[in-house]
């Protein structure tokens, strides 16, 4: 155990610094960059784009002939081995350009020293790889996989969003730099962690923040919605705030349309997983309807 | 994550899984069968026993797209005890086996294969594939030319059937077309059906009919501890063949306590003990098997057929098995071993040899591995031994003789080590210098006391310097401090 004091204070350098772009081929590519930028001009915190090489499970099978002969272990080894070698060349070189085009926009953007970075594995792998040295994860709704289909979120997404513990801004349409963030607070311990992070950074000094509670009972809420609008307040925060009734992901969607909120701050999976199970997890609901990009804070 | 890993395993790759289950059914009926006959068994145990495994690991088991079922590896091992005491205990053994190895796997067994070199399980393969060619042996002794004919037929077709086609599987080939032929031509040659029952209903149920005391504890056990050794060799070999293979990882003691629950469950249904196959396993990789999805279909396939097609099994003749398993031993051999014979040392190719030699000769893998790990290990030793060695000068003003002593000290290097002092040399002092030494074991320092005693009589005052550095690594504990800083402190700097 005497090494973690060293690990920690080398980390401690480093941790939480980074803002971290996941890039794949998808269409919300060159967003995902464009929020990166943002986050990281308006947090200072340094830029890196992040490729993971997923290992595509897909198998291309010619031979179904059931027959082994000679050597056949070493054989099927060998062929093997090509095959994997040929894709995961050709998807390093597709990685390689993508993240070369993201450096040099990045340095259009005019960001210091951006950094890429390429890893095996899938996302959520080399994302829990870099996790303490993250101060935020950006990435797009669905991956280049799943492109074309809106009505499902990608595939990893909720494994990613449960697994790692920063705060990650989920982008699900081109940029446009937010101008009034919609904070979704019910006093639960993510929402409050929220509400801290929107008193504290940088990234909401100049952004109206909107306050939005949803309940079955509007009176009893009211305490509760006013303390915490008094602690944005206190942190020099422009606030709105409104008690809302009704199907909680609906009534914030309806909101959200209504005041042109451009940006969604929220507690993620805060519930137990059983209750999730059993009424479908809010922050899933969020993800699918919102047509604005989500913080979302564990 | 884990919900998502575990859908990954089963899901993803369902087109490749669902063909290569199918193929791999088709090629698990023959060995099931022919497995049956070694143990001297009817056909339906080996097949209900290649069902229920095969589907049973497929949900418990540690290494999704490798392939278990009844094996001739653990048929070999059950055949005195079939003649001597008939199937009922040979089932018991079975539950036996299944529970040895459950304990095993909550013990963390598994991770004992590290001491299994790479050899030894070369040897392992080898002396596997032997194995199953032998055991066709009696299906060719004392028979007409048809049976060769048929068998090189067989053989012919199974390996040239791919060039033409590469989408059916060429042992089902070989089956189909041998069985028509020998019913077309009315043969009088040996078929499946004359091995004894085929499965006539879905597997139910049953406690092992034996009685419930220490006699029968005392009959099974001698059974079941090899059962259980072997099965779970096999199994981690394989896994590690089919980690190499797809290059991912497994979970080696959760494959371990899913082989102990696969013979639980085979042996409650009338099925014999078994294990992960290498042939089968290297099947199914090939035709795209990798998810959890394929053992199961393959199981679950192959007792359909047999379930419902039991009266054209029945006339499968034994000649077209026979090649069949031709083939999955000629498929099993690690060719690469003999090719590299000349390259590899001569203790690396003894410890392989000796391996396949000791398993040949008694028909029990697990006294072959024993035999290799043991070889393996004394060589080791022998090689560390030979990083000894000592050097002195003669210092004239003090009369003294200083030895410096270099490198590793233990059971091995005792002996060489005291030979390396020269007690006939008068001298008044005589100063041992051991910190650049290594002790590993008490008898290093007994040889050590041994020394100095024998100087003392010859009247020499000895003086023995840097003992506490040199015997630091005789701590038991000394293997857990693996971190490099600790390492350096005791054996860097020499």
């Amino acid at each position: 155990m005497n090494d973690t004091s060293s690990t920690e204070h080398q980390a401690s350098s480093t941790e939480r610094s980074w803002t971290i772009a996941c890039i794949d081929g998808s269409r919300f590519n060159s967003a995902v960059c464009d929020y990166a930028f943002w986050l990281s001009q308006r947090l200072n915190s340094p830029f890196k784009a992040l490729h993971a090489i997923e290992h595509s499970g897909a198998v291309a099978v010619t031979d179904l002939t059931g027959a082994i002969g000679l050597g056949a272990q070493e054989h099927l080894l060998a062929e093997l081995t090509d095959l994997e070698q040929q894709r995961n060349r050709l998807e390093i070189q597709k990685g390689r350009q993508m993240l070369d085009t993201v450096k040099q926009r990045a340095e259009l953007a005019g960001l210091p020293n951006p950094v890429t970075v390429q890893r095996h594995g899938t996302l959520i792998e080399s994302l829990v790889e870099l996790e303490t040295a993250a101060r935020v994860v950006v990435l797009g709704i669905r991956g280049e996989a799943h492109e074309a289909d809106n009505l499902h979120l990608g595939a990893h997404l909720e494994a990613l969003v449960r697994s790692i513990a920063r705060p990650i801004f989920v982008v699900n349409r081109e940029f446009s730099a937010p101008t009034a963030a919609m904070l979704a607070y019910d006093g639960s311990p993510g929402s409050i962690k929220a509400l801290e992070m929107v008193g504290s950074s940088p990234l909401f000094e100049h952004i109206p923040i909107h306050l939005v509670h949803v309940t079955k009972d509007p009176v009893a809420a009211e305490g509760l919605v006013q303390a915490a609008k008094l602690k944005l307040e206190q942190a020099n925060r422009q606030v709105f705030s409104e008690i809302l009734t009704g199907e909680p992901a609906e009534a914030l969607c309806q909101y959200q349309a209504r005041h042109g909120t451009d940006l969604t701050v929220m507690g993620a999976f805060s519930h137990n997983r059983l209750r999730e199970l059993v009424f479908g997890s809010f922050t899933m609901k969020m993800m699918l309807n919102s047509q604005q990009p989500l913080l979302l804070l564990r | 994550m884990l919900l998502t890993q575990k859908k990954a395993d089963w899901f993803g790759n369902i087109r490749g899984d669902f063909l290569a289950g199918l193929v791999v059914a088709l090629a698990l009926i023959p060995e099931a069968i022919a497995f049956s006959v070694i143990a001297g068994v009817d056909p339906k145990v080996g097949l209900y026993a290649s069902f229920c495994i095969a589907v049973v690991i497929s949900i418990v088991g540690g290494r999704p797209g490798m392939i278990s079922a009844a094996t001739g590896a653990m048929a070999l091992l059950m055949v005195t005890l079939v003649k001597e005491h008939g199937l009922q205990y040979l089932l018991a053994a079975t539950l036996m086996t299944g529970v040895l190895q459950l304990i095993a796997g909550y013990l963390r067994l598994g991770e004992l294969m590290r001491f299994v070199s790479r050899s030894v399980v070369t040897g392992f393969v080898n002396a596997l594939a032997i194995l199953i060619f032998l055991a066709q042996l009696p299906e060719l002794t004392d028979v007409t030319w048809v049976v060769y004919a048929m068998t090189a037929g067989g053989l012919g077709i199974i390996y040239l059937f791919p060039l033409i086609n590469k989408t059916l599987p060429s042992p089902l080939i070989c089956i189909l077309v041998l069985t028509a032929l020998a019913m077309v031509l009315g043969m009088d040659i040996r078929t499946v059906g004359d091995m004894g029952d085929l499965p006539d209903t879905l597997p139910i149920f049953l406690w092992p009919d034996v009685p419930l005391n220490l006699e029968t504890l005392f009959i099974i056990l001698p059974y079941a501890a090899p059962l259980a050794v072997v099965g779970l060799l096999e199994s981690l070999m394989t896994a590690t063949i089919v980690d190499d293979l797809t290059d991912t990882t497994s979970d080696k003691n959760r494959e371990c306590k899913g082989q102990g629950i696969a013979n639980i469950a085979s042996g409650l249904v009338g099925g014999m003990a078994g294990c992960a196959m290498i042939g089968q396993s290297v099947i199914n990789i090939k035709s795209g098997g990798r998810g959890r999805l394929s053992s199961f279909l393959a199981g679950l396939v192959l007792l359909i057929m047999v379930v419902f097609l039991s009266d054209w099994v029945a006339q499968i003749p034994m000649a077209a098995l026979v090649a069949v398993m031709i083939m999955v031993s000629i498929g099993t051999f690690n060719w690469a071993s003999i090719r590299d014979l000349k390259q590899y040392p001569l203790s690396t190719n003894l410890v392989m040899l000796v391996t396949v030699v000791v398993v040949v000769w008694t028909h029990n893998l697990a006294y072959g591995v024993f035999a290799g790990v043991l070889l393996a290990a004394l060589f080791f030793a022998n090689k560390i031994s030979h990083f000894m060695y000592v050097d002195s000068q003669y210092d004239e003003s003090l009369d003294q003789r200083s030895y410096h002593v270099h490198g590793q000290l233990f059971f091995n290097s005792a002996d060489k080590f005291s030979n390396a002092f020269d007690y006939k040399e008068a001298v008044s002092r005589v100063a041992i210098d051991v910190s650049r030494a290594h002790f590993w074991d008490i008898t290093a320092v007994a040889a050590l006391d041994k020394v100095v005693l024998k100087f003392r009589r010859e009247g020499t005052e000895v003086e023995v310097i840097g003992i506490n550095e040199a015997s630091e690594t005789i701590i038991d504990r000394f293997g857990q401090h693996d971190k490099p800083e600790d390492i350096d402190k005791v054996l860097g700097g020499h």
